[in-house]
């Protein structure tokens, strides 16, 4: 009885949860302008898509929003697992500090974060576009990766590196031998994640994209909102995002499951 | 040369281009932003702070209060909604827990505003008015997540023998649930509060998508006011909106870990 209530409480607020997206993803097959009204079942918006037909504005947004992404999630998987390790070997109270700055882009709205990082550039002068974007999803991204690596530093046996530089290593040889076979899992994932926020975010890229016409695939839909109708093309264009990441996470959580099994 | 290589191979200098990084685009931008806020003209001056708290036309206030309003009615409906989902996950005898945690944290990889769509799409599809209401659904629809995941990692970590020692010492089962599992489970609690609470305030556009422009809250009002160039009064609201973050962090953060 007791399981019933609660499997019944969970699935029927996964239906609700869920509501709106089955919505975009039943609507995606039909041409209909509006989102709502069904035109018969088609797959013209998915070749409208890929044939590049949906609009040149919205092509160059999709292309920007991956360039972004890759860039900085690679800028940021690197520096933030080097920053792990730094932090892993700084004293106590260097690394409660480190641990303190860490949090700061987490707890701040993404609002505060956009808005300061776009007054950094106006009281510097400086131009705004791709490089104001990438920068601020870098600086955004790298604590999720820090703290991603973080948990298989502690696991990791302090004294192999020592060994290894005893043995002779360089540091560099050490780290590349070493250190990253062991990180290899965590900076995976930091890597996914920074790659899902770059991809998510909206309000620091409104903030930091500057008035040159650079979008993403966020400030596109936000634009296109504010002028009233959505382009009918960001149906399967959203579809496609959501199952690539549902596949994403299911192999990420199958591969941590599977070592989690190994563990044990 | 030889100290700049000693230097390198100390591991702790790698954080370095992290820290630098982290200082130009984190640190300093939230002093500019404190920089902007006591600016009026070229004169250090409260003037902004003053429009905000004294002017005759106080609209700006207001819908800050109304703000605080929509997001502890959004924090109280997520903590009534979540909290029993994220007990019966944390439940021993639930078989498939990480799926279903995965399947509620999932929609929030999806962007902010094509879930406000979705949402503004169901509503259409069930006739139903958008407004104040569809806005509080909108918000717990976007923010639930937020909460269920904390609550739960602090339920599943509960060691199951303080309810079985509860049992055995008379207690019925409500007073097992109130007595000693929710206490326990409160830090989870404020955390989870913290994650839908401050995002409520602050997020933009979802207000007005749900509302079709009638309901603005404060995010909008400090995005509007960056838009149309006011950038101290701005950096002002956005100066309040981080220090309200910073004393309810310090208040949140004192049960967690």
């Amino acid at each position: 009885m007791k399981k019933l209530i609660a499997n019944g409480y969970l699935w029927a607020l996964m239906l609700i949860m869920y509501s709106p997206i089955f919505i975009i993803l039943i609507f995606s097959f039909t041409d209909a302008k509006a989102l709502g009204s069904w035109h018969g079942f088609t797959i013209d918006l998915y070749a409208n898509l890929f044939k590049g037909e949906a609009g040149p504005s919205l092509n160059s947004a999709i292309l920007t929003t991956f360039i972004v992404a890759f860039v900085s999630a690679i800028l940021s998987t690197v520096l933030g697992s080097l920053a792990a390790i730094g932090i892993y070997n700084m004293r106590p109270a260097q690394r409660r500090m480190m641990n303190f700055v860490n949090q700061i882009p987490m707890i701040n709205p993404d609002i505060i974060t956009g808005i300061s990082i776009f007054l950094l550039f106006v009281a510097l002068g400086l131009p705004r576009g791709y490089v104001s974007v990438t920068c601020a999803h870098v600086a955004f991204c790298m604590p999720y990766v820090v703290l991603s690596v973080m948990p298989r530093l502690m696991k990791m046996n302090p004294n192999l590196y020592e060994a290894a530089i005893d043995l002779g290593a360089t540091p560099f040889i050490a780290l590349r031998k070493v250190i990253f076979p062991e990180l290899k899992p965590g900076m995976l994932s930091g890597f996914i994640l920074a790659l899902t926020l770059s991809i998510d975010d909206f309000a620091v890229t409104l903030f930091t994209k500057g008035s040159d016409g650079i979008n993403t695939i966020s400030t596109f839909i936000y634009n296109d909102a504010r002028k009233g109708g959505l382009t009918p093309e960001l149906r399967p264009l959203f579809s496609i995002i959501f199952i690539t990441i549902l596949v994403l996470l299911i192999i990420l959580n199958l591969r941590t499951a599977k070592q989690t099994a190994n563990k044990k | 040369m030889n100290k700049i290589i000693d230097f390198i191979g100390q591991r702790k200098s790698w954080a370095i281009p992290y820290a630098i990084v982290m200082l130009i685009f984190i640190i300093a931008p939230l002093f500019i932003v404190a920089w902007y806020a006591f600016q009026d003209g070229d004169a250090t001056s409260l003037h902004q702070f003053e429009k905000f708290f004294n002017s005759d036309d106080s609209t700006d206030f207001n819908t800050f209060i109304y703000s605080i309003g929509i997001a502890m009615i959004t924090t109280i409906v997520c903590i009534l909604v979540g909290y029993p989902a994220a007990y019966f996950m944390a439940d021993k005898q639930f078989k498939t827990p990480q799926v279903m945690v995965l399947l509620f944290i999932l929609p929030m990889w999806i962007n902010l505003l094509l879930r406000t769509l979705a949402t503004v799409a169901l509503f259409d599809f069930l006739h139903l008015d958008l407004g104040e209401e569809a806005l509080i659904f909108g918000m717990v629809y976007n923010f639930l997540p937020f909460m269920i995941y904390p609550i739960y990692n602090t339920l599943q970590k509960m060691d199951p023998s303080l309810n079985e020692a509860a049992r055995d010492l008379g207690a019925t089962p409500a007073q097992v649930f109130w007595k000693v599992i929710l206490p326990l489970s409160m830090p989870g609690v404020y955390s989870g509060i913290l994650m839908v609470f401050m995002p409520t305030i602050s997020t933009f556009a979802v207000s007005e998508l749900l509302t079709m422009n009638n309901i603005k809250l404060f995010g909008t009002v400090i995005q509007d006011n960056m838009n149309t160039g006011l950038l101290n009064y701005g950096s002002a609201l956005s100066l309040i909106l981080l220090i309200i973050i910073g004393i309810s962090s310090l208040f949140g953060g004192k049960d967690d870990k």
